[in-house]
């Protein structure tokens, strides 16, 4: 198993250090000078040449990567140049929104739809099935931030149960900074657990189709104990590999729906910053999505050796 | 009478029969037929010329004149919404394209060579994994400004992992059969089998994932123009005019309704053809979707 | 009354009648045979006892087990006879097993389930009927996963499943048909045991007459779901009053009428092999180390003259279609080397080896794989066409394809069909007409008949012995399968560990063989002349 979980780490590093390359040369591509490019037209060659100072864009390429990477791991993303702050503060802040929401309707998206996908599975071919599965269809085609906004005018607009967006920050108390998340959370968590009931439910029909199945049946046990104690670890590998593949999307689409509900999270920071053309937050924003990205994927990795024991053999 | 040796089943052409026998397919292709209509039709005419702005004509609710109503500055939803079928459609069929013709080959060789290529290939996926099309999007942005076609860049590099990953794993459970090893001895080359064998062999499988492809492009496209990634004014897409409608939603709800409608229709249609195909190729997994 | 009494049992599955009129009993302690050709409704006889058949399944009839009316009884009352008094083997060791739960689990879950057992009383237990299918905890401690283990050894897993609680009926369906010659005696020679033992009653289903001779008291013969003979096996076999059985029976004892082939040592040799090793690396170990390599051949060495007929046997994993492979230019030899009419295969280029490969040309076992499903026959067969210097006109194509299925006894309107069109049989007389179309010299045929029924398989092993006699078509035949080695070669090779141990004529080799791996075979090797003469014997 040490290999196993040796190689995957490895893997995982090697991405992240191949990531954060291809984020770094993002300045690299600018069109023209990039202190220019920030500071606008109208900037003089003189401010220019702080900014360019006060960025390192004077080193050498290899340096400044060093430099920037190096403060990477020191959580030292650089200055802000249009808040005049470290961007780790600015992030760190913006975090404690984005984060717990897309915790939330990760947690939501998967407490709905593995019960829903079993459940379906368990009566495939019956009506139950259907529906829930004609249901999952739908929720899969609904984009995140259009189904944000029916949610915002049925609850917010028409029942007034919910404000309709902003977030009055967690000193305000937890209840109702967890009320400003409601909302966002459910609009995220429906095409995910809608893609999710469908894999585990096909997932749970495939694996009762196995061999295994009928052996257990044929020591006695009935098909309901046969689920839980035969099916439901095989089901597990396949949903955990979606459930990774999906986190990207759960990014983006926590990015998208902050900007309906104007919740001051790291989407509304990184959109500020393209419209302020403050780069350094844009690439410190990016590369903290893409190192979340990779460390999931990681984590799902190492987690299939703790339900797959053909991963962990002495192979 | 032999039953329990049915005769082998006749005629051939069994995978268009079976799709057109197959209800999810064909409401499917119905839905996705519509939206293509649409679009098509709007490349000669549309009900109305949307760069004209008519500010007296503006907000209205559904009418005979505007069936679907019109905009804050008196645009015409239906005419909006067919050319946005056809953003929607171009870019989500580019970025498919590009992912089929960068990811197959790659999968594709990676399966046929082995060893450091293959993993080599899976590596990069990794990479490319890493970067989904919105933050892609947000980078691409951030460097040129904003335009459609980011959205085809960031929408299609996504893509090529996606294709490159179908095709890989396809062909790797294609190779190892007997009738590859017959064509090895009968001399022909891994491209030549690959291009006769193994590609006619995960055909289907492709189209499925491109038909998924095509759907999460549309979802991901109105995504990146609704948070002003994507198409600019005064292009239309279904996304900017969504971004529109909350704008004056508390007065015009039904603003929000159509493009989210037209949006959920096609991935709709998309999906449930994907899904007929599916069961036409393995029919054994019936029901299992 | 009888164990299990099975009577007037019909099965419809979605509307499609599966069997009609099925009578069959099974007394305590007693051996039945169910035998039959694929879809023949054995293994659905067997699964309507169990009643673990699918949900669209209609039952009719009657089935009564140990005075329990099995199609009435409540699923409940099913459940507490699973695994207590009825167990099950199947087919697929491979498969039958949970991937993610450890064998003592999976032998345990029944035991607990059923005697309501502590966990420590339920180890030991399981244990105990590990220990004696021949897994003892010393060497196989209850912690193994599956993929831990080989076939053989899985397959004994699912026997003590089965067995554990001393069920009064044991169902096994085609219990050995995976395994090799070799297991599958020890296999079935453990069933024998534990049925004397515990005075159980064995429903042993199986395609293979001699193994069903060779275990069962009696045989119910099964053809398109219904019982087509039935009654003590030395009776039904010997007598063979039904003209199915003696169809059977004919089929399963076929040797095709041949010439031998005389060696004439002056003449060129076809194919030399010399001194030919292959290695795969070894397994890793640690992080970066591997252990030594295994040998997959080692320093095999053989010699084929046109128009000889050789065949190559040993157990699985021998090494036997490793070297196979290497023959055909598949797979490159670590060291030795080989040497078809003259030309060395090493180190040639694919253009290189055109002329060879034209000149020899492969027949695989599974008539189902050896196709691509989106070919027409026509193009398939025509595919080694490939290797011509000039390419052949359409019309010339079209000649030789039909040439080549009429060699076969197939017709030229079968051109435009599909594979799946074709039945076994007809699949597996196209793939000779795929490796004869070219008119090599040398075809190498891997395990070409094992996954036929008896009846196909006696007319495929006739056509090879045909073509060899026509065309001069040198063979070498891979099997595990000494029946088959017997039918078609002249001479023969046993492998085992990846080196030849006993060379010799195909016949002396059967009748006297020396080394212990060729001993193995030979005495493992199910009969059904042998099978039958003892059971009369025994009869006196």
């Amino acid at each position: 198993m040490t290999a196993y979980l040796f190689k995957r780490v490895l893997f995982g590093l090697a991405t992240l250090v191949l990531a954060s390359m291809v984020v770094f040369a993002m300045l690299q591509v600018v069109p023209g000078d990039p202190a220019r490019l920030m500071l606008g037209m109208n900037a003089t060659e003189d401010q220019v040449q702080v900014l360019r100072e006060q960025m390192g864009l004077n080193q050498p390429l290899v340096l400044q990567y060093l430099d920037w990477a190096g403060g990477l791991l020191r959580l030292d993303f650089g200055r802000s140049y249009t808040y005049s702050v470290e961007v780790s503060e600015l992030v760190g802040e913006r975090l404690a929104v984005s984060l717990p929401l897309a915790l939330i309707s990760l947690g939501l998206s998967t407490l709905v739809a593995i019960p829903l996908g079993l459940y379906a599975a368990s009566r495939r071919g019956k009506t139950a099935d259907a529906v829930s599965m004609g249901a999952a269809q739908i929720g899969m085609a609904m984009p995140n931030f259009w189904f944000a906004l029916l949610l915002i005018y049925v609850f917010a607009v028409w029942l007034r149960l919910v404000p309709a967006g902003g977030f009055p920050g967690w000193s305000a108390g937890v209840w109702p900074a967890l009320k400003a998340l409601i909302l966002p959370a459910v609009a995220l968590a429906l095409p995910q657990a809608a893609i999710l009931a469908r894999v585990t439910r096909s997932a749970m029909v495939e694996v009762l189709g196995q061999d295994y199945i009928r052996t257990a049946r044929a020591k006695g046990m009935t098909a309901r104990s046969v689920l839980w104690r035969h099916a439901l670890r095989n089901v597990l590998i396949p949903v955990l590999t979606i459930l990774g593949m999906q986190f990207a999307f759960l990014l983006a689409g926590t990015i998208i729906v902050e900007n309906v509900f104007y919740l001051p999270g790291l989407g509304r920071l990184v959109f500020q910053a393209i419209s302020q053309r403050d780069l350094v937050v844009v690439q410190s924003v990016v590369m903290l999505l893409v190192a979340a990205v990779i460390l999931v994927n990681l984590l799902v990795d190492l987690s299939y050796a703790l339900v797959d024991p053909r991963l962990r053999g002495n192979r | 009478m032999s039953f329990a040796s049915l005769p082998a089943t006749p005629a051939r052409p069994t995978g268009l029969r079976r799709l057109l026998a197959s209800r999810i397919f064909v409401a499917g292709a119905v839905l996705t037929g519509i939206v293509l209509l649409m679009a098509a039709v709007s490349l000669v005419w549309t009900p109305y010329d949307i760069t004209r702005l008519v500010v007296a004509d503006r907000i209205q609710s559904p009418s005979s004149a505007h069936w679907l109503g019109t905009d804050h500055l008196g645009r015409d939803i239906l005419s909006m919404i067919m050319l946005g079928a056809r953003t929607s459609i171009a870019v989500a069929l580019v970025a498919v394209g590009i992912g089929v013709g960068i990811g197959v080959p790659l999968g594709a060789y990676a399966a046929a060579r082995g060893g450091l290529i293959d993993e080599a290939l899976m590596r990069f996926n990794d990479l490319v994994f890493a970067f989904p099309s919105l933050v892609s999007a947000i980078m691409i942005t951030a460097i040129f400004g904003p335009g459609a076609v980011n959205a085809i860049i960031a929408i299609g590099i996504f893509n090529i992992p996606v294709f490159a990953r179908v095709a890989r794993a396809g062909a790797l459970s294609i190779w190892p059969r007997e009738f590859i090893l017959a064509a090895r001895a009968a001399g022909k080359s891994d491209i030549r089998i690959t291009a006769e064998h193994i590609l006619p062999n995960i055909a289907g499988l492709l189209l499925v994932q491109a038909s998924i492809q095509f759907a999460l492009g549309i979802l991901a496209e109105a995504g990146l123009s609704y948070v002003g990634l994507g198409a600019q004014p005064p292009m239309p897409s279904w996304g900017r005019m969504l971004y529109d409608a909350q704008t004056v939603m508390l007065v015009a709800p039904w603003l929000a309704v159509f493009p989210g409608t037209a949006i959920m229709a096609t991935v709709l249609g998309l999906n449930m053809m994907g899904d007929g195909i599916a069961d036409a190729l393995d029919p054994k997994a019936r029901g299992r979707r | 009354m009888s164990l299990l009494e099975i009577e007037n049992l019909s099965l419809d599955i979605d509307g499609m009648p599966i069997l009609r009129d099925i009578d069959l009993t099974v007394d305590v302690g007693e051996i039945v045979g169910l035998v039959g050709e694929s879809g023949s409704g054995k293994s659905m006889t067997a699964l309507s006892v169990m009643r673990l058949l699918p949900d669209a399944a209609q039952l009719g009839g009657r089935i009564a087990f140990d005075g329990i009316d099995i199609l009435a009884a409540p699923e409940s009352a099913m459940c507490a006879l699973r695994g207590d008094d009825m167990g099950m083997v199947f087919q697929e060791p491979m498969t039958a097993l949970n991937p993610v739960k450890t064998i003592g689990e999976q032998v345990a879950e029944g035991i607990r389930l059923h005697r309501k057992v502590g966990s420590a009383e339920a180890e030991a237990q399981t244990k105990a009927i590990l220990d004696r299918v021949g897994l003892p905890t010393q060497k196989f401690p209850l912690s193994r996963f599956p993929h831990q283990l080989s076939g053989g050894q899985r397959q004994r897993v699912a026997i003590a499943i089965a067995c554990a609680l001393k069920p009064k009926l044991l169902i096994a369906d085609e219990p050995t048909t995976a395994l090799d010659v070799v297991l599958q005696a020890q296999i079935l020679d453990l069933l024998r045991e534990l049925v004397a033992e515990n005075r159980m009653g064995l429903l042993l289903i199986s395609h293979d007459l001699a193994v069903v001779t060779a275990m069962a008291d009696r045989i119910t013969i099964l053809r398109h779901g219904a019982v087509a003979d039935a009654g003590q096996t030395e009776r039904v076999l010997s007598q063979q009053t039904h003209p199915y059985t003696r169809q059977l029976v004919t089929a399963a004892t076929h040797v095709p009428a041949r010439t031998l082939h005389r060696p004439v040592e002056q003449t060129t040799p076809l194919l030399e092999v010399t001194d030919v090793s292959r290695l795969y690396p070894g397994p890793r170990q640690g992080w970066f180390g591997r252990g030594n390599p295994t040998r997959a051949v080692d320093g095999v060495s053989l010699t084929l003259h046109p128009g000889q007929s050789t065949a190559l046997v040993g157990r699985s994993g021998c090494g036997k279609s490793t070297l196979a492979r290497m023959i055909l230019a598949l797979d490159a030899p670590t060291s030795g080397s080989i040497r078809f009419d003259g030309m060395e295969l090493a180190g040639k280029s694919q253009a290189e080896l055109r002329p060879v490969r034209r000149q020899m040309q492969v027949v695989f076992q599974d008539p189902y794989g050896s196709f691509d499903p989106r070919q027409t026959a026509g193009k398939l067969v025509a595919e080694p066409l490939y290797l011509l210097d000039k390419p052949l006109s359409r019309a010339e194509t079209r000649d030789k394809v039909v040439e080549a299925l009429h060699q076969v006894g197939l017709s030229p309107q079968d051109i435009e069909k599909y594979p799946h069109e074709f039945s076994g049989g007809q699949r597996q007389r196209l793939s000779i007409a795929r490796a004869i179309i070219t008119r090599p010299k040398l075809i190498v045929a891997d395990e070409p008949v094992s996954a036929l029924d008896v009846s196909i398989r006696a007319q495929i092993l006739d056509l090879f012995a045909d073509l060899n006699r026509r065309l001069g078509i040198a063979y070498l035949f891979i099997t595990h399968d000494l029946t088959v080695a017997r039918a078609v070669s002249d001479d023969v090779l046993v492998m085992q560990d990846g080196r030849v141990v006993e060379r010799g004529r195909t016949l002396g080799v059967l009748a006297s063989p020396q080394s212990d791996a060729a001993k193995a075979l030979v005495s493992a090797a199910p009969d059904l002349h042998r099978a039958l003469e003892r059971r009369l014997r025994e009869q006196g």
